[in-house]
């Protein structure tokens, strides 16, 4: 396995350009704070510290450390089986480490677990609603499990189902949900009692585009009213628009840590994608293009792949030396990285998927799941096509 | 403790508001017990020889027994689809006591079997079957039979969380419970069994269960039976529920 050892791409400082972008935040360097003394742990909403785990042989964290300040989104990206849903149990106190500590808000996930349930929310990949119940119904249970009384929970549940959007299905047991709306569900229930940490495992995976787009901005709203969240996700679109720092987590192991931006950067900018005509010879639309690039192009069936030095006007070169070598192109696109770029570039190996970590044989969704994952490049490329 | 209480509460709450929605539960609480009570009686009641007692008044208290075993199963179900659902993340990841989801889901089962013990007394009685005891000791072989069930509802909730799929619930259901409830004297008298069988079911807590009843409801001998039966229940949550609440502890979602 060729994993640069944790930090080589620089465990960024959070005091990124990026900063700017969204809210102010603290320029602190996460290696110095993993061992700064508890007075300055207000600081970070969760620190995460040499945290190991092991299921039988197979190691899902392998000495984790990782700093998330208070008010921002964490991005944790990886692809499944990548150890993702393991350091959220961690986190959640779901899950005891073999080794290493983890504190959030300061607590102890081990030794202070009852306090810290007080004060955090999770929301899964599985939506983790009672099909049986009504969506008001599971909201209040949820409300009167955190101590609140009958009547409080059920008008914190109805707040909650308005803003979700759920109000019309308040009524209705879950399981007539669809699958955006029970993610929805689960969500509030995360929500129930205000957290001020939110974890958040794989919020859209399975979710069509649209469900997907009005769950990311409800998550935008709740950061920007100042939750801190650690969400972990496959897709780095969904990294990108709403993480301020993303970690890339492979094979247990912290492989990279910055801001989208930086992630991006270290990635050699961006690919131009050319299909070719039939008949075309690749060969010589390979020679055309490779002054373009400082690596070889490289080509399969009838598509070129070029990683081009610069944004600006790639493309109108690409056809004027594809024209001038008389190679026929079919269609032509530049696109930004995707997270199989990212993981070339940082690991070496493509970002498979091996399902080994959430195998989920009754999950209400599959179909949808599937046929995403299909086209998941696609979306996270967005690719910018020229005819 | 006040927690325990309040949290254990709500949760049977949630498991008993789903009944009327799922017509398939109340069917398997209701329809089918019936149905198990006619079969006995008439198909093979006129072929089993109960000295004593009339046949009728010889099944209802073994099949009512049966039945309330079966009652836990709708915990063992529940607590697997929790699981499997992520429904138990949810849960531990909750300020709320540990152990109220398991007990939630056991005092519920009070509920359905106070349900089905009530259809079932009401179709023996209309199919012949009559008490011969006082109220008091009906009413307290009805206590009996709700902390009986109980208690194996607590069994069931351990199986429910040690075993991977709903389809392994139901096979436990048919590889366990169906032999031990047979092989008592809850369907006809244990000395009509070969050897082997018969000691077996001489020691079976079903039978001292059932013996216990037919004492309180039809004035049978007691021995020992009512006692051991409160024994037994107790025996039985005793070590069922620490089992079940350490392993709810741990169990992992998916």
């Amino acid at each position: 396995m060729r994993v640069p050892a944790a930090g080589s791409l620089g465990a960024l400082p959070s005091a990124a350009p990026q900063a700017a972008r969204r809210r102010p935040r603290c320029s602190v360097d996460p290696m110095e704070s993993a061992f700064a003394p508890p007075e300055a742990a207000s600081e970070y909403a969760i620190e995460v510290s040499g945290v190991a785990k092991h299921f039988g042989d197979v190691s899902a964290l392998d000495g984790v450390d990782l700093l998330a300040p208070q008010g921002q989104v964490l991005g944790l990206l990886g692809p499944n089986g990548a150890g993702k849903t393991t350091l959220v149990r961690v986190l959640a106190t779901l899950l005891k480490p073999d080794a290493g500590s983890a504190r959030v808000l300061g607590l102890d996930v081990q030794r202070d677990a009852a306090r810290l349930r007080e004060r955090i929310g999770l929301a899964g990949q599985y939506a983790a609603v009672d099909e049986n119940l009504t969506g008001l119904e599971n909201l209040t249970m949820v409300g009167r499990l955190y101590g609140a009384r009958r009547a409080t929970a059920k008008a914190r549940g109805r707040e909650l189902l308005e803003r979700f959007e759920l109000s019309d299905a308040a009524d209705r047991p879950t399981k007539t949900y669809s699958g955006g709306m029970r993610r929805r569900l689960d969500l509030a229930a995360a929500l129930v009692a205000k957290p001020p940490v939110l974890f958040l495992d794989e919020p859209t995976t399975g979710l069509d585009p649209r469900s997907r787009l009005s769950l990311w901005a409800v998550i935008e709203d709740l950061v920007a009213e100042g939750t801190t969240a650690l969400l972990t996700t496959q897709y780095l679109d969904e990294a990108d628009r709403l993480a301020d720092t993303i970690a890339v987590i492979d094979h247990g192991r912290l492989i990279a840590e910055g801001t989208s931006d930086q992630l991006k950067d270290r990635l050699g900018g961006e690919r131009l994608e050319v299909r070719l005509d039939d008949g075309a010879n690749p060969d010589v639309a390979v020679r055309a293009l490779s002054p373009m690039s400082d690596e070889s192009p490289a080509a399969m069936d009838g598509l070129v792949k070029v990683s081009v030095r610069s944004r600006r006007g790639a493309i109108v070169e690409a056809v004027r030396r594809l024209s001038e070598a008389g190679v026929g192109v079919d269609d032509l696109a530049l696109r930004r990285p995707t997270l199989d770029d990212v993981f070339l570039a940082l690991t070496g190996h493509a970002a498979e998927e091996p399902s080994d970590e959430n195998p989920s044989p009754d999950e209400p969704v599959d179909d949808e799941r599937s046929s995403e994952r299909a086209d998941r490049s696609g979306q996270m490329g967005e690719p910018e096509r020229a005819r | 403790m006040r927690r325990l209480v309040t949290d254990t509460l709500i949760i049977a709450e949630r498991n008993l508001v789903r009944l009327p929605r799922a017509p398939e539960l109340l069917i398997g609480y209701t329809i089918q017990p019936i149905m198990f009570v006619l079969l006995f009686r008439y198909v093979f009641g006129g072929a089993i020889s109960t000295p004593g007692y009339s046949y009728v008044d010889f099944l209802i208290p073994g099949i009512i027994v049966q039945n309330t075993a079966f009652g836990g199963f709708a915990t063992a179900l529940g607590l697997n689809e929790d699981v499997s659902k992520g429904l138990i993340d949810r849960f531990r990841s909750l300020p709320m006591s540990r152990a109220a989801v398991l007990g939630g889901r056991t005092l519920a089962d009070v509920a359905t079997n106070s349900l089905s013990i009530t259809i079932l007394l009401l179709t023996g009685v209309i199919i012949g079957f009559s008490f011969s005891t006082s109220f008091l000791h009906a009413a307290a072989g009805v206590g009996l039979l709700l902390l009986f069930g109980y208690s194996f509802s607590w069994f069931l909730a351990f199986i429910g969380l040690l075993v991977s799929s709903p389809e392994s619930v139901n096979s436990v259901g048919f590889i366990v419970v169906f032999p031990l409830t047979f092989i008592s004297s809850a369907f006809v008298p244990v000395a009509s069994m070969p050897d082997g069988l018969r000691q077996f079911a001489e020691v079976n807590p079903f039978t001292i269960i059932v013996d216990a009843l037919r004492h309180l409801w039809l004035g049978a001998p007691a021995g020992n039976s009512v006692w051991g039966a409160v024994v037994w229940s107790l025996v039985i949550v005793g070590v069922f529920a620490p089992l079940a609440v350490n392993r709810y502890r741990r169990a992992a979602g998916r």
